[in-house]
């Protein structure tokens, strides 16, 4: 049963990095506009390039 | 898709009905992209970035939001442009000095959406942050949960196979390890809102919640001290995590609910231009108008604020103020009010009233007058949960005194097998069953264009049972059409080629007739009065100086030329397509249909015979409207209110429901508890049909939710439930409700709906 002793860290800690990536996908905006998002990924970026696309900044609303 | 996709005919998905006639011209919206000077809106950041927040006006579909940035980042000096379609707002930034706002808002205008700078400081930012609170919670509770599950999972296997007192003691630390830090943080939005309650003196669903979770926690953690066999610690935290989601989902439709309506009391914060003793012109916002300002009101603009003409002739839609459905000739020295869009040229208004002092102060009042009534009437769920936490105390408090002084137990036992009782009545079904139903029903209306803007706006809906119609812009299309008789072909070709050039409604509702005629040379317009090229003219009865004209029966243009006899135009108020179907189909569902307008008898009857409605009301003033609604209710009829005028929203606020077309006045629209988009009526029987559903998806709900309590309380009283039991018939219960809830997802509601 010692190997209990290793397992069950080993558990919490990787759904503990789980809960980590969540939080942070939370505080980072994700879940602000769920109904944008589902759509963005079938539009492609490439026509809206402009001279000041290199320095675009991530801003949320 | 690319970036040239505008609206009306984006993607699949799309609200409006693409062969809905031109509303948007009746209107003028298209006229007006900027509502506002944006300059006292842009915030300016380090390194020179200037960012600018934005409602938006016209917003359809993905395809739209995505036109919009690509037309922006396309612009040089624009850093980013992001669009968030759950709001229906915009935020772009750029670099001060290589971009010029108004241009670009200008630029959008012109594909169709309409702008409006609004200070993200003054919307209630704090609501997004209990959002975040919220989905913290679920998440630590769903972390612990999953993983005091997977460990009881491995005591409740080990109980047949030979655990050892030791292992099992050992399980039970590593769950309190969890339990005890996610309790206390994701049950706090329970605990505040229960101590609240405590304090206030009176009970809600958070009192049994917070109870059960706390108590079944610190009894575990006493039996896992003592050794004993029994702990809670997964079913407390899982309750904790079903009751989460569920006040999650709760939460996603209240904060939609109010992001329209605080949408639509940002689109009336516009800005009036004001005209300076010396001459210059400066944007001021409409709430600080005051007595004795002079105003400028350019041609599609609306008025900011009740006044007197001083300078300039023009046309006024007053249609969202008294009903009537054509517009009138202004002049110098006329009264106009607040709400009225100016049509075709620009006047020069000084100012009496403004603010509180205006007729849109005075509807106001009236509106929250009507108000008080519905705020009287008890949310379904809030009404069960006044018998439901009592009922569950007096419950746990009986099984604690049976088995302790009648059964013959040491009250620790006693005390555990009342604990029991807390835990299996916890409401986790009962608390997701209305807001699993409200979301699903919110996201299928929303899919056919109707916007539920009141969280308790369905159940209202449901027990609706006669409805009232506004007449123009509701029942109609409240934007005029040509009368196919008197006039050839010829006259129509000619009245056309002079009428390209206005703006006015009956000038453009001839032009639809006669789409391809270019305009004739040197065409004149005089607001107010007609249109003039060389000696032939056309417009009133007066301007084009026919005397013996017949007594007009509804709104008409003349078109006179030297040597030919004077043609009349004359125009019908159409009703929307599937008016007369709408009507039918509601007295299919057993709802009586009233017509109530504010405009003259004789039209009021022409619609009402058109779409045989028995019942009807004429030339109501908005003080009538809604003191017949009034009148209604206290006789115990549920009413729907369906109206689109300023003069409507007393009424709408007074009926036991409301619904608003998109294209109505802001103030009506903020009434109502419904909003449906598109040239159709259809979508309110789609919202009836819905609301009547989920009403019933909700009751079946809490019949299941009751019945799995019928069950597992008098086990729980028994002292028969285990852990694993409480764990299981939980879950299992709430999967069932959240189950039923989706059957509204798809599917048709009923025949011929």
């Amino acid at each position: 049963m010692t190997v209990l002793l290793l397992l069950i860290p080993v558990a919490l800690g990787l759904g503990f990095l789980g809960l980590c990536a969540f939080l942070w996908s939370v505080r980072s905006g994700q879940y602000d506009d769920l109904d944008g998002a589902a759509a963005r990924i079938l539009f492609d970026d490439d026509d809206a390039a402009s001279a000041d696309s290199k320095d675009h900044k991530n801003i949320q609303p | 898709m690319t970036a040239n996709v505008i609206p009306g005919c984006c993607a699949p998905g799309a609200l409006v009905d693409p062969s809905a006639p031109d509303l948007g011209a009746a209107r003028n919206w298209d006229d007006s992209a900027i509502a506002a000077d944006p300059a006292a809106y842009v915030r300016r950041g380090e390194d020179d970035v200037a960012r600018l927040h934005m409602m938006v006006e016209g917003i359809h579909c993905p395809a739209c939001a995505h036109t919009i940035e690509s037309a922006l980042k396309s612009e040089a000096g624009v850093l980013d442009a992001r669009v968030n379609m759950t709001t229906r707002r915009l935020v772009m930034s750029w670099r001060e000095g290589r971009a010029d706002p108004v241009a670009l808002m200008r630029k959008l205008g012109g594909l169709g959406y309409r702008l409006v700078p609004y200070d993200p400081a003054r919307l209630a930012a704090g609501d997004a942050r209990e959002d975040n609170e919220l989905l913290r919670a679920m998440a630590v509770a769903g972390f612990a949960a999953a993983n005091i599950m997977l460990l009881s999972v491995a005591v409740w296997a080990g109980a047949f196979e030979g655990m050892g007192p030791a292992t099992r003691g050992l399980f039970y630390w590593i769950s309190a390890l969890i339990a005890l830090p996610a309790v206390a943080y994701a049950g706090r939005p329970f605990f505040r809102s229960a101590l609240g309650a405590l304090t206030a003196g009176r009970l809600d669903m958070d009192v049994p919640i917070s109870l059960a979770v706390l108590l079944a926690v610190a009894m575990s953690l006493v039996e896992t001290a003592r050794g004993g066999e029994h702990a809670y610690f997964d079913a407390a935290v899982a309750l904790l995590f079903f009751l989460l989601v569920g006040r999650y989902l709760d939460r996603r439709a209240r904060a939609r609910a109010r992001s329209a309506a605080e949408h639509l009391l940002g689109l009336m914060a516009l800005a009036a231009t004001v005209i300076d003793e010396d001459g210059r012109r400066r944007s001021v916002p409409t709430d600080q108008v005051t007595g004795g300002m002079v105003l400028a009101v350019a041609a599609g603009e609306r008025l900011a604020a009740d006044g007197e003409i001083i300078a300039g002739r023009s046309d006024l839609d007053c249609s969202l103020v008294t009903g009537e459905a054509t517009p009138e000739a202004a002049q110098p020295g006329q009264k106009v009010f607040a709400g009225t869009l100016n049509l075709t040229g620009p006047l020069q208004v000084r100012v009496t009233a403004a603010g509180e002092g205006t007729l849109l102060a005075e509807i106001v009042r009236l509106m929250e007058a009507a108000e008080q009534g519905r705020a009287r009437y008890v949310r379904l769920a809030d009404r069960l949960a006044r018998i439901y936490a009592p009922a569950v105390h007096a419950l746990a408090a009986l099984t604690f005194v049976g088995w302790w002084l009648v059964g013959g137990l040491d009250w620790q036992a006693a005390l555990l097998i009342a604990v029991a009782v807390l835990i299996i009545t916890c409401p986790c079904a009962l608390g997701l069953a209305v807001p699993a139903v409200q979301v699903v029903a919110g996201g299928r209306l929303l899919r056919r264009g109707v916007l539920l803007k009141s969280p308790d706006g369905l159940e209202r809906l449901a027990a609706v049972e006669r409805v009232v119609f506004d007449k123009t812009g509701t029942l109609t299309l409240g934007c005029p059409r040509l009368v196919e008789e008197g006039y050839s072909r010829g006259d129509l070709r000619l009245a056309a080629s002079l009428a390209v050039v206005s703006r006015h409604p009956l000038a453009r509702a001839l032009c639809r007739l006669a789409p391809d005629v270019p305009a004739a040379d040197g065409v004149r317009e005089f607001p107010g009065q007609g249109l003039m090229v060389g000696e032939m003219r056309l417009g009133s009865a007066r301007w084009c100086g026919v005397e013996d004209a017949p007594a007009p029966d509804g709104p008409e243009l003349w078109l006179t030329r030297p040597g030919h006899a004077p043609v009349r135009f004359c125009f019908v108020d159409q009703a929307r397509d599937d008016a007369g179907a709408v009507i039918a189909g509601l007295r299919r569902r057993g709802l009586t249909v009233e017509l109530m307008s504010g405009d003259r008898a004789p039209t009021v009857v022409r619609l009402a015979g058109e779409l045989e409605i028995e019942r009807w009301r004429a030339e109501c003033s908005p003080l009538d409207k809604a003191a017949h609604l009034t009148a209604l209710q206290d006789a115990g009829v549920r009413v729907l209110m369906v109206g689109d005028g300023l003069n409507d929203a007393p009424a709408l606020a007074a009926a036991s429901a409301s619904a608003s077309p998109a294209t109505a006045a802001d103030i009506s629209q903020t009434a109502a508890d419904v909003v449906f988009q598109g040239a159709r009526l259809a979508p309110l029987l789609e919202a009836l049909d819905v609301a009547r559903k989920a009403d019933r998806l909700v009751k079946q709900n809490f019949t299941l939710a009751l019945a799995y309590n019928a069950l597992a309380v008098p086990l729980a009283m028994a002292g028969l439930v285990t852990p694993l039991f409480a764990a299981l018939a939980m879950s299992a219960s709430s999967l069932v409700v959240i189950a039923n809830s989706l059957r509204l997802r798809g599917g048709r509601l009923r025949g011929g709906a």
